[in-house]
């Protein structure tokens, strides 16, 4: 029997291990993962795989914003409404509702800063029911999804101490 | 006329061999890009929660020494782990000792028990200092050895035979160090059968690993039969469990009258424990520390599976290590000591991993390789152990 949330916090921290080799680590056999990662996929619990890239390092024109938004729930569909039509642009990479100030936080990667300020004005502000926005540019980037950026620590340890 | 130092020397100290691992890495710390299995401490950093107590401490400027046994919260903090984990009560005032890591628990234990001459029962393949330090205390170790055939457990007749009218008591360490061997409640019975037929033989159990236990969640040990409470005295510490070799915090509980001369040597050669470390452990220790404890170990039994299945593809028979972070293959199906063995592996494919005699005569035709290393080391050692056991019983590699 394979332990599914054993198996999802294995292949959060590493997207690349193939059924085989998660077999092998779980104690299970290559049959047993692959029927339960179609099954987590067929379940949309698993959704899909990303690469995390330091893009600072070879594309620095590439920006990440997180922008807050704050709207009138619609009759009905609460936050649903505004939320999915934002949902829909491919450049807001994440889209939450959110408790505290503000209502909903688009994170939103483009090329350029006139982009992105384009889009705050022409599209979010500019739908019904949205009440303000408030824009933060990331300036860098330390760590995401669980992985340092610029780590500088390695294997310190003594070969042998005894 | 220069000092003949060698003279100067205690026939003790000279008698005492150096540690054979030592002498194996020389070679290794010559060559470049080595790949080391070999080492026996955890690969992770200590958890930012304990590190940050630890820090908190220092900006508070407790910098001072602690009361030699330890700080009363850090013993207090220890003593309701062991009562979570193992079910047993043991006062923070006199049946806690805090150690520097838990080697000089095992050193305080010897010096405070031996007498010239005292027998020690020692259960080999086991971690080196055991020996060292029976005979630094000027006792005499009884080697019960142990084998693959047993899984590596101590046989209750084996150390029955051990047993003679010297014996002042046995040290044991499960989960092992090499061999990865748990004893579990079952086969501890036993061996508890045997020391109750011999009311005098105090125990000395190293727990160091007993966290890293993949087949059980509870820890299995002696302490946990209380007719045997009143003379087993547990070494353990923080260094495997919680990765925090470099703390350097042990400790040691048993009987008061057994603590108590142990505190006495301890007071007079190192006065107490680092006291930013015995911060950080109260965190450590506190039922918080359990999942920070499972999250390492769940990493660790990820890279044993690996290693095992490594180990089986090389064509090396491996008995089922559930313990510590170790696993200990019979090499012999290669026709090669475990000395050529790991001299030729590291010579031909640059990975470094420590012979079984190390740790005692019938460590002999096997070998122990560490998985405190990263899973990606890990795999390619495989593989290239898989090669390196083909091309030696093929006759490339002679």
């Amino acid at each position: 029997m394979i332990d599914n949330i054993e198996l999802l916090r294995t292949i959060e921290k590493n997207a690349r291990l193939s059924a085989a080799e998660l077999a092998t680590m779980l104690g299970a056999s290559e049959a047993e993962v692959e029927a339960e990662i179609k099954r987590l996929k067929d379940e949309k619990i698993i959704l899909g795989y990303t690469t995390e890239i330091n893009w600072e390092k070879t594309y620095p024109e590439h920006v990440t914003a997180m922008i807050e938004v704050r709207i009138t729930p619609v009759r009905n569909q609460g936050f649903d409404h505004i939320s999915n039509i934002l949902s829909q642009y491919d450049k807001v990479t994440a889209c939450y509702l959110m408790s505290g100030g503000f209502d909903l936080m688009l994170i939103y990667e483009d090329d350029n800063l006139r982009d992105i300020a384009s889009f705050v004005y022409e599209k979010v502000a500019t739908l019904e029911g949205v009440l303000s926005t408030s824009t933060h540019f990331i300036l860098k980037k330390y760590k995401a999804n669980g992985i340092i950026f610029e780590s500088s620590k390695n294997d310190d340890r003594q070969a042998i101490v005894l | 006329m220069s000092i003949d130092y060698e003279n100067k020397i205690s026939q003790t100290v000279k008698a005492v061999p150096p540690s054979a691992i030592r002498k194996f890495f020389d070679l290794a710390s010559e060559m470049k890009n080595v790949i080391s299995l070999s080492i026996g401490e955890p690969d992770f950093v200590t958890p930012w929660s304990i590190r940050e107590v630890g820090i908190d401490s220092l900006i508070d400027g407790y910098t001072h020494y602690s009361p030699n046994s330890g700080y009363t919260d850090s013993k207090t903090a220890i003593s309701g782990y062991i009562k979570r984990r193992y079910g047993t009560d043991y006062d923070p005032d006199g049946q806690i000792l805090i150690t520097v890591g838990g080697s000089e628990g095992i050193d305080l234990a010897a010096r405070a028990l031996i007498d010239p001459g005292d027998e020690v029962i020692i259960v080999e393949p086991c971690f080196v200092a055991y020996k060292a330090a029976v005979m630094f205390a000027h006792g005499v170790p009884v080697v019960v050895e142990t084998t693959q055939e047993n899984d590596f457990k101590l046989k209750a007749e084996d150390l029955e035979a051990a047993i003679t009218d010297k014996t002042k008591f046995i040290i044991i360490g499960f989960p092992s160090n090499p061999t990865g061997a748990v004893m579990d409640m079952e086969d501890l019975k036993p061996i508890r059968d045997v020391l109750m037929r011999h009311p005098d033989i105090i125990v000395i159990s190293d727990e160091l690993y007993c966290e890293l236990n993949y087949a059980d969640d509870k820890p299995s040990s002696l302490i946990r039969f209380p007719e045997l409470h009143d003379r087993v005295i547990m070494i353990n510490g923080f260094s495997k469990s919680y990765a925090m070799t470099g703390f350097r915090i042990g400790y040691a509980v048993g009987p008061k009258e057994l603590i108590a001369p142990m505190t006495k040597i301890h007071q007079y050669c190192i006065m107490s424990a680092p006291s930013t470390s015995q911060f950080a452990i109260i965190k450590a220790a506190a039922e918080t520390g359990d999942s920070l404890i499972r999250e390492m170990r769940d990493e660790y039994n990820h890279r044993r599976r690996v290693i095992l299945k490594g180990l089986s593809d090389a064509g090396l028979e491996c008995f089922v290590p559930y313990g510590a972070f170790y696993a200990f293959p019979s090499i012999r199906s290669t026709g090669l000591s475990s000395e050529e063995f790991c001299e030729k592996f590291l010579m031909n494919k640059g990975v470094a991993i420590v012979p079984g005699n190390a740790f005692g005569r019938c460590g002999e035709g096997h070998v122990r390789i560490s998985y405190a290393a990263s899973m990606e080391n890990i795999k390619t050692a495989m593989e290239r152990i898989g090669e390196f056991a083909e091309e030696v019983r093929k006759g490339i590699i002679k």
